[in-house]
């Protein structure tokens, strides 16, 4: 174990550690960019840096390793004027669109910008002027507004290993590309949207349905409803409806797939059933709840009478809850008297 | 899964078999990429050459339906190498003189015939796994569907037992199981054979224990499994089937059978977030809440108990599935009323001994993962760690038998059915989402390139698809991630439906599943 200073507080943590470990471990928290604990630390952001020891060099929390007797400073005045500077020049090259901008609210540079009180660059250049790639059906890709954190490439390559976009050129032309620039619908791309997940700013961004503002919403933390991995996500929910999903920690490691990320429209769909149907007069017509389960009570009875409950079979569901489970089965064997119970595992 | 999802990066040897799970079960199948470029080694068996085969270090492209005989020359080569692991085998398991007595015979010249592989690529595989130091099995619906499924699992567990690849982290014998909450169903006793937590109805021990937890006098007969169901209501004994949030118009073997059968009933009610192919047919259709409208647990592939929680209200009038339950046990004469999902789950530890520790308290969080008998508990990551259920693994070697459904002049085809990455099961929620709809628009049939030379047939041809028991029409697909007279068609679609030629009679003798993964079927062109 090594002990460091953090802003005068102590902390112990493993050998190896970071410096951005150490800090977090005692609650500091450092500003990144490109850092995610699952991908291998790159320090190319250098957002994080500090001041170690007073040293001239600001070092990048995210990949420097702690050592014994290491005094770290996170918010000095010149750490905070690298921040500034760093700051400065990623807005020298990405539009103030922040009035109108899908990620506003959820936008890490634009809650440094407000942090460190940087309002516009002081820098007067070029700009890269990019077509934004709407090819895909459940994101866009606007390169104007990437910081090239590089986050989304090492997603794609390191945890959904599917390869499908990386840098292309270099210096100031750098940006996000598909193989050949062909754009995301004719790439290896399958829509898992995991890069748009860690996407600090609106540079890939999900085309929502349903305008909203992040702190119009409330999140709910929930279970995937498609295959049985049991994915972890959390429902961004607006005025009752669901507008968009994003993933969490749980089995699937802040990963999700297409379905999961983006085919929840089924949820507020038209053609959802809202009311009980009884067949009358050869076809389906809208009822009471009161009539449907009277008509199913009634018919119950009068089959048991005649044949017995061995007459009677259900369905359970492999998609509904194991609780809705547990009483339809309970339901069949105890009211009804059958353990024809089964369902679509075999399927 | 007898292991855990995240022992995928523990594992050194990983072999794939059935599962195309790159597109079935996305997340793993990323994990499964992540362990190769880790430096695990891959085996995958598979009709056709999925993703993973491209990162495998062997990929066997079995004919379907024989991937007994697979195993049992994996296990032929395991010994005759002297792979096994003999301390395993002395210490944890009994009847091993009769499985090496049986699989002396599968040389791997004789399965390589069978299977259509190399004898060398079965050689190889069989190395490669059996000098495994943590070697996991992942297997799905490709395993299990067919007239020998059962015989099919019990050789894979075999072959981990064999080589003490079993209740360690990283190894096991891994069922990925396909839907949200298939778990779950398994677990609560939508099983004609057992109560919930998989205790016997026939035993009269379990018979009295949930008499008296549910004060009522249960049958102890063995009802029905879902196509002896189908068969009874043909034949009228069957009267009247509930049904919650299934579709087997689109999901069940040989849907002309299915509709027959729905037909013949007196009664059908369905009870459902749409109006589906299934529902249409019913007498009294119910509306249900969807997963984002209630509170509840999912069970996932690695046994982990965990929550939905409702976020949103329902539309109109749907309510809650268990609470339908409730309200109609009530009108029937049984007085019980729950106030919550959390108030079932508590009943549920009351009579379920894997589930006893659990309540909504303790799965904030992550959940917990069943076995987890005690309110202490912190559940189970893999089983079998110190014995197996039953004290001692007992190997259950099993021949190889063709499958029963079987090729002839008239339909010289094998078709096999599956799933693509961008629907899901019969379309009832991802047939919503008009994005996966541009992406998998309509049913296909796969043609392996040197099929399609002989019939003249090219990518976008109408072709007419026929079995015994009925025939489509579908787009062709002309690719090399098939081979020879194999073919295959998704099982989502109810316009071109795969499931009007699959056979629904032929069953495994064990599990009951159908033999959904080989049909003989004929192709031609549509006029």
């Amino acid at each position: 174990m090594v002990t460091v200073s953090i802003n005068g507080q102590k902390v112990e943590v493993e050998k190896g550690s970071t410096v951005l470990e150490a800090a977090k471990k005692i609650g500091i928290k450092i500003p990144t960019f490109c850092h995610d604990e699952r991908l291998k630390p790159h320090g190319s952001c250098r957002i994080c840096v500090v001041e170690v020891n007073g040293g001239a060099n600001l070092p990048t929390a995210c990949v420097t390793p702690v050592y014994e007797g290491m005094e770290v400073e996170t918010e000095s005045e010149d750490v905070v004027t690298a921040r500034k500077e760093i700051l400065d020049l990623l807005l020298a090259d990405h539009p103030l669109e922040c009035l109108t901008c899908e990620k506003a609210g959820e936008c890490v540079l634009q809650d440094l910008c407000y942090q460190y009180g940087v309002e516009e660059t002081s820098y007067d250049g070029a700009r890269n002027h990019y077509e934004i790639d709407q090819s895909n059906d459940f994101y866009y890709s606007d390169q104007n507004k990437c910081i090239k954190c590089g986050k989304c490439v090492m997603v794609c390559d390191e945890l959904q290993e599917t390869h499908a976009i990386g840098f292309a050129e270099r210096g100031f032309e750098t940006h996000i590309a598909t193989p050949l620039e062909r754009g995301l619908s004719e790439s290896t791309c399958v829509s898992c949207g995991n890069c748009v997940s860690v996407c600090p700013v609106d540079a890939l961004g999900s085309k929502k349905k349903t305008k909203f503002r992040y702190w119009e919403v409330n999140k709910v933390r929930t279970t995937c409803s498609y295959c049985g991995v049991g994915c972890q996500m959390d429902l961004l929910v607006k005025d009752n409806k669901v507008v968009e999903v994003q993933p969490a920690d749980g089995v699937n490691d802040r990963m999700l797939c297409a379905k999961g990320k983006f085919a929840f429209d089924f949820l507020s769909h038209p053609d959802r059933l809202k009311m009980p149907l009884i067949r009358k007069d050869g076809r389906l017509q809208e009822s009471t709840w009161e009539e449907a389960y009277d008509t199913i009570v009634g018919k119950i009875n009068s089959i048991k009478a005649e044949n017995g409950p061995g007459a009677f079979a259900g369905l359970t569901s492999a998609r509904c809850s194991t609780e809705d489970n547990y009483m339809m089965q309970k339901f069949m064997r105890a009211a009804i008297g059958t353990n024809s119970v089964d369902h679509c595992a075999r399927l | 899964m007898t292991n855990s999802v995240d022992e995928v990066l523990k594992s050194d040897v990983l072999f794939v078999t059935g599962s195309n799970t790159t597109e079935n079960h996305p997340v793993i199948g990323s994990k499964m990429k992540q362990a190769v470029k880790n430096g695990a080694k891959l085996i995958v068996a598979d009709p056709r050459e999925i993703e993973l085969a491209y990162y495998a270090d062997v990929f066997l492209q079995i004919k379907p339906g024989t991937s007994l005989a697979l195993s049992n020359g994996l296990m032929h080569v395991i010994l005759a190498e002297e792979l096994q692991d003999d301390k395993f085998i002395e210490e944890r398991t009994e009847n091993f003189e009769a499985l090496k007595e049986l699989v002396k015979e599968y040389t791997p010249e004789k399965v390589a015939e069978i299977c259509e592989v190399d004898a060398k690529d079965i050689i190889k595989a069989a190395k490669i796994y059996g000098e495994g130091n943590r070697a996991a099995i992942y297997y799905c619906m490709g395993i299990t569907q067919h007239s020998t499924g059962t015989e099919s699992v019990m050789s894979i567990a075999n072959l981990a037992m064999l080589t003490g690849n079993i209740g360690r982290e990283g190894t096991g014998v891994n069922p990925l199981r396909g839907q949200n909450n298939v778990q779950g169903a398994c677990d609560m006793g939508g099983l004609p054979n057992v109560y919930p937590g998989y205790q016997p109805v026939a035993n009269p021990d379990m018979k009295k224990k949930f008499d008296e937890a549910w004060g009522v006098d249960l049958s102890d007969e063995n009802g029905l499994t879902l196509p002896e169901m189908m068969d009874n209501a043909l034949r009228k004994s069957v009267k009247m089937i509930y049904i919650m949030g299934e579709n087997p118009m689109v999901s069940d073997p040989d849907t002309t059978h299915i509709r027959k059968a729905i037909e013949s009933l007196d009664f059908l009610v369905v009870q459902d977030i749409f109006l589906t192919e299934t529902a249409e047919l019913a007498d009294v259709v119910l509306p249900a809440t969807a997963y984002a409208e209630k509170d509840g647990t999912f069970v996932n592939t690695e046994r982990r108990v965990q929550r939905i929680r409702k976020a949103i209200d329902a539309p109109g009038e749907a309510k809650n599935d268990w609470e339908i339950f409730m309200n109609l046990m009530n009108r029937l004469g049984y007085e019980k009323t729950y106030e919550s999902a959390s108030e079932i789950m508590d009943e549920i530890a009351s009579v379920t001994p894997q589930y006893a520790g659990i309540d909504y308290s303790r799965l904030e969080g992550n959940g917990l993962q069943w076995p987890c008998p005690t309110k202490t508990h912190e559940g189970t990551r893999f089983l079998h760690g110190e014995r197996f259920a039953r004290g001692l693994g007992l190997f259950k070697p099993a021949n190889y038998k063709p499958s029963a459904e079987v090729t002839d002049e008239e339909y010289p085809l094998i078709m096999t059915t599956g799933r693509v990455l961008y629907q899901y099961h019969t379309r009832t929620m991802t047939g919503k989402t008009e994005g996966l709809n541009n992406l998998a628009p309509e049913s296909f049939i796969e043609i392996s390139p040197e099929l399609a030379r002989v019939k003249n047939i090219e990518t976008g041809d109408r072709i007419k698809v026929s079995s015994r028991r009925g025939s489509i029409t579908v787009n062709a697909k002309v690719t090399d991630k098939i081979s020879g007279n194999t073919v295959f068609i998704p099982f989502h679609w109810a316009e071109g439906a795969a499931n009007i030629l699959t056979n629904g009679s032929v069953l495994d003798e064990y599990s009951k599943i159908p033999e959904l993964k080989v049909s003989a079927v004929n192709i031609e062109k549509a006029s």
